[in-house]
């Protein structure tokens, strides 16, 4: 028998998660099928299970599956397939999806040194919310965050969630040149600069992996659905994995 | 592979790009690719090449560029009134080129992007399924970026033509266009304010460019109580967000995922119209339904592939 606590979540997940999606139309050759109305961890697990089974079983006139926060986008061809098919399609997927297993999220771990020259915004961040340089990085790196979303720049991720005491505001004017490697916090969010840009992220450390590698196979490391996990690292063993390639 | 060009000024914006690199845009990477389908297709065919062939996307005004190795060129797109040494060059037509000539490219006369394709194609890596340059992600063509001086073109493997080809006709690029549009993704966002944005006129700004093209005209309200952003989604080339300013942005090849709210996407055949449009030129947005949108795609889809046949040698 199910205690009263665990029925009210049960009872607060499916009013989060939409059981049939919501259709959008994205003009004439993409459909967003939308499981949710906000951000939640629940919802995006929906989504990405649905993108994997409907990449795992392809259908004429499908051409791709963009998964992202509480939706999914089908890009499809229009000579091969049309709205009714694919949004019937979506729904018998879903049906299968309780007997399906799809593959369990992965967590990546991603090393980082923190502070010093490398995290130049250590010290504010610490300041601002009163807590010691060794807090942040504890409560930086001691639970894994969950990719929303991953675009805006090749491999760059929207993570959830940042502990609220680590919540700091943006740089009043952005640098503009942020290495690539980069970890910051804006605001509620955290996440690593996969590339080299402009950025007004306060910046608390950097990773000595390539996170984006258009000569790699794969070119990245991770996608939308895995964790995410940073690692404190020495200064010396990020200047060794920056040679070696490997942690 | 060969080297084809030596580029003596770059032009205002001259790329590599061919059909686009489709399979990473949920890992933040853009489909990117010639932003006019149409005229970078034609280009191809006129000097024989597969269709992922890469070219040239020329830009507002054109490059100078030495030729090295005799080769077929192709020029569609906007006509920039291209020169080979002291000579007019047709546009839609294949042109042979010899070396030690210079070919001149001016100033777009109407439209704004010119492809250049040659036999063999340009030869770059091929970067995650494609040769298309993404510079803001420094990624394909040559190095990530536009052309330079100085910058040596390679074309790959490709027989010279046994005869001259040509398409008989050309597009025109009217500084005054009609989009078709779908209404959506978030139609129900603008309930009140639909009407007045499918019966505006609207300009293109100065700030219109491969990621999308924003436009200055009546502000779109949302309705009431509709928050001013949504939760980021993936993004359609042809979906016109509204930001809180309400002036509506096209966002085009080199977007991802964004978080304004979009009124209407413009249906794939109308999107040549956008990439020829330039700063000041005026655009109206009619509404169609899906189903008209499906109907006129199969149409344009019959007419891209018949473009072959119209192809004449000559």
């Amino acid at each position: 028998m199910k205690q009263a606590g665990g029925e009210e979540k049960i009872k607060n997940m499916s009013e989060r998660l939409y059981h049939v999606p919501r259709f959008r139309v994205s003009g004439d050759r993409a459909l967003l099928v939308e499981y949710g109305e906000e951000i939640d961890l629940v919802v995006n697990e929906r989504v990405c299970a649905m993108a994997e089974l409907l990449l795992m079983h392809p259908f004429p006139g499908l051409e791709n599956v963009l998964p992202a926060y509480r939706s999914l986008c089908i890009v499809y061809d229009p000579l091969l397939t049309g709205i009714s098919t694919l949004k019937n399609h979506v729904l018998k997927m879903q049906q299968k999806l309780s007997r399906l297993s799809t593959a369990p999220p992965e967590t990546i771990e991603i090393p980082v040194a923190y502070g010093g020259e490398l995290g130049p915004d250590m010290d504010f961040v610490s300041d601002f919310s009163g807590l010691s340089v060794g807090d942040v990085i504890h409560l930086h790196s001691c639970n894994p965050y969950h990719i929303h979303a991953i675009g805006f720049a090749p491999g760059f991720c929207y993570l959830g969630e940042l502990d609220p005491r680590l919540r700091t505001p943006r740089l009043e004017t952005p640098r503009t040149l942020v290495p690539a490697g980069s970890v910051g916090i804006a605001e509620s969010q955290t996440g690593v600069y996969p590339l080299a840009s402009p950025g007004g992220w306060r910046l608390i450390g950097r990773t000595p992996l390539k996170l984006f590698d258009p000569a790699r196979t794969p070119p990245f490391l991770y996608k939308t659905g895995d964790k995410i996990r940073f690692t404190p690292v020495s200064r010396s063993e990020y200047e060794r994995i920056l040679i070696e390639g490997t942690p | 592979m060969r080297p084809v060009f030596r580029v003596k000024t770059p032009g205002a914006h001259t790329t590599i790009q061919d059909r686009g690199r489709f399979a990473y845009q949920h890992m933040g990477v853009p489909v990117s690719g010639a932003l006019d389908p149409f005229a970078f297709r034609v280009a191809n065919m006129l000097v024989g090449n597969p269709l992922d062939a890469a070219a040239l996307e020329i830009t507002f005004a054109g490059p100078q560029l030495e030729v090295l190795s005799q080769a077929d060129i192709g020029i569609t797109g906007a006509d920039m009134r291209a020169w080979a040494n002291g000579n007019p060059i047709h546009c839609w037509q294949s042109v042979r080129i010899q070396p030690g000539s210079i070919l001149i490219f001016g100033q777009a006369r109407e439209g704004c992007r010119t492809y250049l394709a040659v036999n063999g194609g340009f030869h770059v890596p091929t970067i995650m399924g494609s040769r298309s340059t993404y510079s803001a992600g420094r990624l394909g063509g040559l190095e990530g970026r536009p052309l330079k001086a100085g910058d040596i073109l390679m074309m790959g493997a490709g027989e010279l033509l046994r005869k001259p080809r040509r398409l008989p006709w050309r597009p025109r690029y009217p500084d005054a266009i009609t989009l078709r549009a779908v209404p959506g993704p978030q139609d129900d966002y603008f309930v009140t304010d639909m009407g007045i944005f499918f019966s505006s006129d609207y300009t293109v700004s100065s700030l219109a460019n491969r990621m999308g093209y924003r436009l200055e005209g009546p502000s779109i309200q949302r309705d009431p109580g509709c928050p001013e952003s949504i939760v980021s989604e993936p993004s359609i080339t042809g979906n016109i967000q509204i930001p809180p300013d309400g002036k509506p942005i096209i966002l085009l090849v080199e977007q991802t995922i964004g978080g304004y709210a979009k009124i209407a996407t413009v249906i794939t055949p109308d999107l040549f119209k956008i990439a020829q449009a330039k700063p000041g030129d005026n655009i109206r947005f009619w509404r169609v339904s899906l189903e008209e949108a499906h109907h006129a795609y199969r149409r344009w889809s019959a007419f891209v592939e018949d473009i072959e046949g119209a192809i004449q040698d000559f």
